[in-house]
């Protein structure tokens, strides 16, 4: 079976053949001179596939970010040139007490909605970690509020539900819990959004329940043998063996939560409203830049959330050999 | 492709439990009812929301806030009646047609150019892949904020706000880092030996890529086109921040032209608005969870 190379081969054949080639061609014999022109072509294929991105990273992102930092350190407001004012935004940041109400709200957020979260992700996934019939559903319908979470509608519907005298204050009051309307309320108004956050746990859920598959069924039989109740099976063999993936969870949850937007914006009428209690620190960002055409101001807002979530990250990092076990390293854990 | 292929099935096997006697089996799901039954219970918790605004959609007004019953007792179309009307003097369908146009050109850039990144980085040793490798991978972790503002000026200065330009241009030079990295991974599970065979047959990088990687990688292909639309279709700050005239509109910018007008709120045509715009993505959701749920694992991709 031969072929040209301009022969038209269907991808399908194309693909079987070649396999079926794998095992029984000749190993390539290659020069120094035919392996050194080898690399030259490897080179320019790999830029030529690579030049959307490569022109994207250029004028998407790195050029950005430094005229970001460019800006940062001016004054700018589109229509006259920027003004180089050193720290001046930086220092005005500091004295600005609407900024730090923005971070103190969205820190509060961060470091209540991530470990709810991830608590109902995990618990959820331990309930559904065996297999069983109708599993697939399960997880499909668990899933579905992290796909439509951060849309308008949603934001609209959850306004909606946690106003005063509807669906959530009245439930809570057969309850004997007598909040009022969370959306108005000043002390609560960031618990609709965090109620919003952990409502979309499915997310990392299908994550703990890939890494939930990973843990060998024999440790759990080991450990029952041993005398371990459920709360010990789980300290002792399930914590340690998906660290990883609690891990992975936890970073991308933190990030993503700094920058929630769309949700906030929704619920608290695009302004972070009542009384700046949901003036989370992307819609502060927002309102200087886009409202108020203070360019210099903002992309130093945004430095500084880049520098917050870097200095999270690292300390993640830092944090996970403490904590976290990866294969190889005495699974059973302590 | 069909599973026929001598392929290693990529992405995540399902592994299929064992067959096992019908009494045993029957044990098993009588042992197995109360996770049935909490699963259930959750789930009514979960998708109330969902379901809660179904039933709003065809309340009355005054009845929506206020009233605890899910469902109407006298259901009224009024609400999807007025919004024939439009909002704001715009037809509804203007909104969902600038949707659509964003969404899909969205999905296709996308596709072409995060899979030839991919491409790339999994298959073609080149110098320097390491590096840039590294830069793609930390760009999945940069908040975005930090590029918004110079992005916005430039496209500003290039008169470009207030057309889809600034929304789409990223699709087609591969921004989105999360889809480079999740065909990475998958290609990277494609064994090696298939291009070398098809490079001993003569052929190139780019057939190799046309005709047996990208093939082979329909199932991350599904699971990005489904999350690019999704995105795109809620995608909310790029369009606000960037579109001028209403006419210009995707959905989720159409309904904040409802949320604008808070002092006198029609409820009503707010929540069966809410419903049109959640339709196509729940629609789309049920069409492919399989994939979408698949696809989530692996990449540790975030709705």
């Amino acid at each position: 079976m031969t072929h040209t190379k301009t022969s038209p081969l269907p991808p399908g054949s194309a693909a079987r053949r070649a396999f079926r080639r794998a095992g029984t061609g000749p190993p390539p014999v290659a020069t120094a001179g035919e392996a050194r022109r080898r690399g030259r072509r490897e080179n320019l294929a790999g830029y030529l596939f690579l030049s959307p991105w490569i022109l994207g990273m250029l004028l998407l992102t790195l050029g950005p970010m430094l005229a970001s930092l460019y800006l940062s350190f001016t004054e700018y407001d589109l229509f006259n040139a920027p003004r180089w004012t050193g720290f001046d935004n930086y220092r005005a940041m500091f004295e600005d007490p609407r900024w730090a109400t923005s971070v103190g709200v969205t820190l509060q957020y961060v470091l209540i909605a991530t470990p709810l979260k991830l608590a109902a992700a995990l618990g959820v996934a331990l309930l559904l970690a065996r297999p069983r019939r109708g599993l697939g559903f399960y997880r499909s319908a668990f899933y579905a509020p992290s796909l439509i979470g951060a849309s308008v509608s949603i934001g609209i519907v959850w306004r909606a539900i946690f106003q005063d005298e509807a669906v959530v204050d009245r439930s809570l009051r057969l309850f004997g819990a007598d909040i009022g309307g969370w959306v108005g309320d000043p002390d609560w108004a960031i618990y609709t959004l965090v109620a919003l956050a952990v409502w979309q746990f499915g997310a990392p859920m299908v994550i703990f329940l890939a890494g939930l598959k990973q843990v060998p069924r024999e440790l759990y039989e080991a450990a029952e043998v041993d005398g371990a109740g459920a709360w010990r099976r789980f300290r002792s063999v399930t914590l340690p063996l998906i660290s990883p993936v609690l891990f992975f969870n936890l970073l991308l949850e933190t990030i993503h939560s700094f920058q929630v937007f769309t949700s906030a914006y929704v619920v608290s009428n695009g302004r972070g409203g009542p009384a700046d209690s949901t003036l989370f620190y992307t819609l502060y960002l927002y309102e200087k830049g886009f409202r108020e055409f203070r360019m210099g101001y903002a992309s130093a807002m945004a430095w500084m959330l880049m520098l917050g979530v870097g200095l999270v990250t690292f300390v993640l990092f830092r944090t996970q050999r403490g904590w976290v076990h990866y294969e190889g390293e005495g699974a059973g854990g302590r | 492709m069909s599973r026929t292929e001598p392929v290693e099935p990529v992405g995540p096997a399902r592994p299929r439990p064992p067959r096992v006697p019908a009494s045993a089996r029957r044990r098993r799901t009588a042992r197995s009812l109360l996770p049935h039954l909490l699963s259930v219970a959750l789930l009514v918790v979960v998708l109330y929301p969902v379901v809660w605004v179904i039933g709003a959609s065809f309340k009355p007004g005054q009845d929506i806030v206020g009233s605890l019953e899910l469902f109407p007792t006298e259901p009224i179309t009024g609400n999807f009646r007025r919004l024939t009307e439009g909002i704001a003097d715009i037809p509804l369908s203007t909104f969902f047609v600038n949707s659509l146009i964003l969404a899909v050109g969205s999905v296709g850039g996308v596709l072409f150019s995060c899979s030839l990144a991919a491409y790339a980085f999994a298959r073609i040793r080149f110098a320097g892949r390491a590096v840039m490798f590294g830069l793609m991978i930390s760009t999945l972790l940069l908040p975005v904020h930090v590029l918004l503002i110079p992005q916005y000026i430039v496209f500003q200065k290039l008169e470009l706000v207030d057309t889809y330009v600034p929304l789409l241009l990223g699709k087609y030079l591969a921004v989105d880092a999360f889809f480079v990295f999740l065909m990475v991974q998958f290609m990277r599970g494609l064994p090696r030996e298939l291009d070398e065979a098809a490079r001993l047959d003569g052929c190139g990088h780019p057939r190799i890529f046309w005709s047996i990687v990208l093939p082979l990688c329909r199932p991350a292909l599904i699971t990005s086109t489904i999350f690019t639309f999704i995105w795109t279709w809620n995608d909310f700050m790029g369009p606000l921040i960037y579109l001028n005239d209403p006419q210009k509109y995707p959905v989720a910018l159409g309904m904040k032209l409802f949320i604008d007008q808070d002092t006198l709120a029609d409820y009503g045509g707010m929540m069966a608005m809410s419903l049109l715009a959640l339709l196509p993505v729940l629609l789309f959701f049920l069409a492919f969870q399989r994939f979408l749920v698949e696809g989530a694992t692996t990449s540790g991709l975030k709705g």
